[in-house]
């Protein structure tokens, strides 16, 4: 049975095909994989989730793609031209684009699809995205078609990351006549899930595995050098995904428990990468006591954020000093936001003693020293093992201040309504962003924003957002992004905890993988080490 | 006959009917909703989608409107969450992968358990019956879960002797049905050793004995037909829930069953398929119920069906 199982394996994932060879690898005639779970929808305008958008990345191309270094460069666009006011973007598209089952693509494709994914009838979560074009806001964007390779948009003030956002799914293109003969159910049979990327769906069976075969119809075909076939392996428990990658059943998996991570962090297979986001705690602003920001930078001080990565997070999360994190560019591309901004406090562990100390200072100033007169205060999680943990390491830290927290779990959707609703006093909270831009971790903080948990409202801070989102001066956008974040920082509106990483296990025998800051997996030049 | 079974069939559809509606508005009654999201969605994208799936309409409309479905065209509405899959597919699909596994698995349970469970009663007291009962006690403690895990890292990772990732090659249904099985068979053997012990114990096998009766012959056509009653109670719920699948197993060994979809609608607030995997589960459950009172008759012709 051993036998005949490492046979099987064999022929599943590692059958070499005879063509395309390197002197140093194989490639692949069938690669199993895990990235998540059953996706909700592989509709490259309706998906929001990091898996869904790994799916759509193998079937769909925008005009421009990231590359291994996560730098967007030409895919279905052969080149782009900018206007001298940088308000005006010029495509030219490549010869001889085509869609997976033969059609010709053209720019008029983009132009329905673009205006498909802000139409309310679609109800794409991603439709903001959109807003840096002009015609946004009444509800036909200025994007034209003045022949099949041409297209021409229009933006509302400049947008440095515009090219990065043309390789975000929501601006990939899908095909009119598909989408329109079967609106809802397009995407879930192969025949219709027509893509114009380097991967075309070939099977799929929901909660089981979904299989990608090389699109030979994609511009760029002769030069994918990957797997024949994909298999993505649709799995959600992590103990399973586990077992599964140490059979080599899967050689990559994008999930594993938690508890493992130790056991598993000096082996050459396990990976971890930056990903552009910050786990954080919301106050409710409008609760009293949290009221007094004193209060709020108190509690944020007391943290020891160092105990947190290492003792509970143990992936080699960064211990965060502010809000936005680290990975994103600022005016000088050679800078980091983060590296310009700094830290609004020290969160090494070295430092933690004397954050403490003025933690309690803060406290006796605001007229609680020591925490008295201050109530228990409840503390809402969603139920999770590692969120319960944090709580946890939260309840003894502050109790060093004086203030005393009880633990409150919620299933998750629960968690989210009562979260939004404003129904709490202090929530975990996390943020993922969307595209390498600061404005897409402070856009969330204006008043009355749908994902402004803590009901947090200053007009100051809603003009400076509204000058970003209308200013032409690429110094100008970051020098006002900074001062909003000083804003938050001032008031203390969240307490940090620390910038999210993204961990993976990639077999050894691969090569040619990447993935991107948004934690987007790319298997198409994956290969098999010789 | 035919007039039970009529009787049982108005039942059911008013029992059905009963689940139906209290399931409707227990669902509407807990918080939560089906686009919530850690990124909030922007308040006319919610609205936009509300307003498709005809939430925006007071809970009694909804009610009405999704009866009418259902009475009309069994119809069982869209899910909400799997975007543009209709609840009946979504049944349609993937109860034959749970059934199949389930009904392995308690042909399996009452092979082993049935006879496990005699033999334990015609040694009473001895090593065999006292081994075969502690068995069965550990099987009955032990929750499928642990069960599947541990056979998924022994088998699957340390040994590597069989697969643990769908259900592909025959090979692939032997963890997944020993994880089923373990619990009923364990319970079949229990029930099964104290029935049969009952049964041992009455007259008739006694004048069976006296007229000479082959002790084969007695203990298959007298004791195991009537000892094996109360298994025949307990086989019609087990069938329902095992075929409808577990969400664990399937899970742990990546199923593409029915199970994950009774927890995954809740969690989701996907109303459509909790009505739909509900009211399936309860349909299925009397017509197993049914067929068990049929069966009742068949085994023992001194009860009457009413």
């Amino acid at each position: 049975m051993k036998k005949i199982a490492i046979l099987l394996a064999a022929v599943m994932l590692f059958g070499i095909a005879a063509s395309g060879c390197t002197p140093q690898t194989k490639s692949i005639s069938e690669l199993a994989v895990h990235v998540g779970s059953e996706p909700d929808i592989i509709d490259p305008a309706l998906n929001s989730a990091v898996d869904g958008a790994t799916l759509i990345v193998h079937a769909f191309e925008g005009l421009y793609t990231l590359d291994k270094d996560g730098v967007p460069v030409p895919g279905q666009a052969e080149s782009c031209t900018i206007s001298d006011d940088g308000l005006t973007y010029t495509f030219k598209l490549r010869d001889g684009l085509k869609w997976s089952d033969g059609k010709e693509l053209t720019a008029e494709d983009f132009v329905y699809s673009w205006n498909r994914a802000i139409d309310p009838e679609t109800a794409a979560d991603y439709e903001y995205m959109f807003e840096s074009i002009a015609g946004y806001e009444e509800g036909k964007l200025e994007v034209s078609a003045p022949d099949s390779k041409t297209l021409v948009v229009k933006l509302k003030a400049i947008t440095p990351y515009f090219l990065e956002l043309c390789a975000f799914p929501t601006f990939y293109p899908v095909r009119k006549d598909i989408v329109e003969a079967n609106p809802d159910t397009w995407t879930l049979d192969p025949k219709t899930y027509i893509g114009n990327g380097p991967y075309m769906l070939e099977e799929w069976v929901h909660d089981s595995h979904m299989i990608y075969k090389k699109n030979p119809n994609y511009w760029n075909a002769s030069k994918i050098t990957g797997p024949d076939r994909i298999k993505f392996v649709l799995m959600d428990d992590s103990n399973a995904i586990l077992a599964a990658f140490e059979n080599e059943e899967i050689l990559f998996a994008d999930d594993m428990p938690n508890d493992e991570i130790n056991a598993w962090k000096d082996r050459p297979e396990f990976n971890i990468e930056g990903q552009l986001g910050t786990y954080y705690i919301s106050f409710n602003v409008k609760k009293p006591y949290l009221d007094n920001p004193k209060v709020r930078q108190a509690l944020t001080l007391a943290v020891d954020r160092d105990y947190i990565c290492v003792n509970i997070g143990q992936a080699g999360q960064q211990p965060a000093g502010a809000f936005v994190p680290i990975g994103l560019s600022d005016a000088d591309p050679t800078k980091e936001f983060r590296e310009v901004g700094g830290d609004y406090y020290d969160p090494s562990k070295e430092a933690y003693e004397k954050n403490l100390e003025k933690a309690k200072q803060l406290l006796a100033e605001a007229g609680y020293p020591n925490g008295e007169g201050l109530p228990t205060f409840e503390y809402l999680y969603n139920e999770s093992t590692g969120h319960q943990m944090i709580g946890e390491a939260l309840q003894d830290m502050w109790k060093k201040i004086g203030v005393n927290i009880t633990l409150v779990s919620q299933e998750w959707n629960t968690f989210l309504n009562t979260r939004k609703n404003g129904e709490y006093e202090i929530a975990r909270n996390g943020w993922l962003g969307d595209y390498n831009d600061p404005i897409s971790f402070l856009d969330m903080w204006i008043t009355g924003s749908g994902n402004n948990d803590a009901q947090w409202s200053n007009p100051k801070y809603d003009e400076i957002i509204r000058k970003v989102k209308s200013s032409s001066d690429r110094e100008e956008r970051m020098k006002l992004m900074h001062q909003a974040e000083d804003i938050l920082f001032e008031e203390w509106v969240l307490c940090p905890i620390y910038y999210y990483v993204d961990i993976y296990l990639k077999s050894e025998k691969l090569d040619g993988f990447y993935s991107s800051p948004l934690g987007y997996k790319y298997f198409m030049y994956t290969t098999l080490k010789d | 006959m035919g007039g039970y079974i009529i009787k049982r069939v108005a039942s059911a559809i008013v029992t059905i009917f009963a689940v139906a509606t209290i399931t409707f508005f227990l669902m509407f009654l807990v918080p939560g909703g089906p686009f919530l999201a850690e990124k909030a969605p922007s308040p006319q994208t919610l609205e936009a989608l509300e307003k498709k799936y005809g939430l925006d309409q007071p809970v009694t409309v909804q009610y009405i409107n999704y009866m009418k479905r259902l009475v009309l065209k069994l119809d069982l509405g869209t899910s909400l969450k799997k975007r543009g899959q209709e609840v009946n597919d979504i049944i349609r699909v993937r109860f034959p992968v749970s059934a199949k596994l389930g009904g392995i698995a308690v042909l399996t349970a009452v092979c082993l358990g049935i006879p496990l469970g005699s033999i334990a009663a015609l040694n009473r007291e001895k090593w065999l019956d006292r081994t075969i009962m502690a068995i069965a006690t550990v099987g009955n403690a032990i929750p499928s879960f642990v069960v599947a895990t541990v056979l998924m890292y022994v088998c699957g990772v340390v040994l590597r002797i069989l697969p643990t990732l769908g259900l592909t090659s025959p090979a692939h249904y032997v963890l997944p049905v020993i994880s089923l099985s373990f619990y009923p068979t364990a319970y079949i053997a229990r029930l099964t050793r104290t029935s049969m012990l009952d049964v041992l114990g009455q007259d008739y096998m006694r004048t069976a004995k006296a007229k000479g009766l082959s002790r084969f012959k007695s203990l298959f056509k007298h004791a195991l037909r009537n000892a094996v009653l109360p298994v025949v109670t307990y086989l019609g719920p087990l069938l329902a829930f095992i075929m409808t699948g577990n969400f664990v197993v399937e899970r742990i060994f990546t199923i593409p069953g029915l199970g994950s979809e009774f927890i995954s609608s809740i969690t989701d607030r996907d109303y459509p398929l909790i009505m739909g995997t509900t009211i399936f589960l309860a349909t299925l459950l009397i017509v197993l119920n049914v067929i068990v009172d049929i069966a009742y008759k068949i085994i023992d012709p001194r009860i009457k069906l009413k």
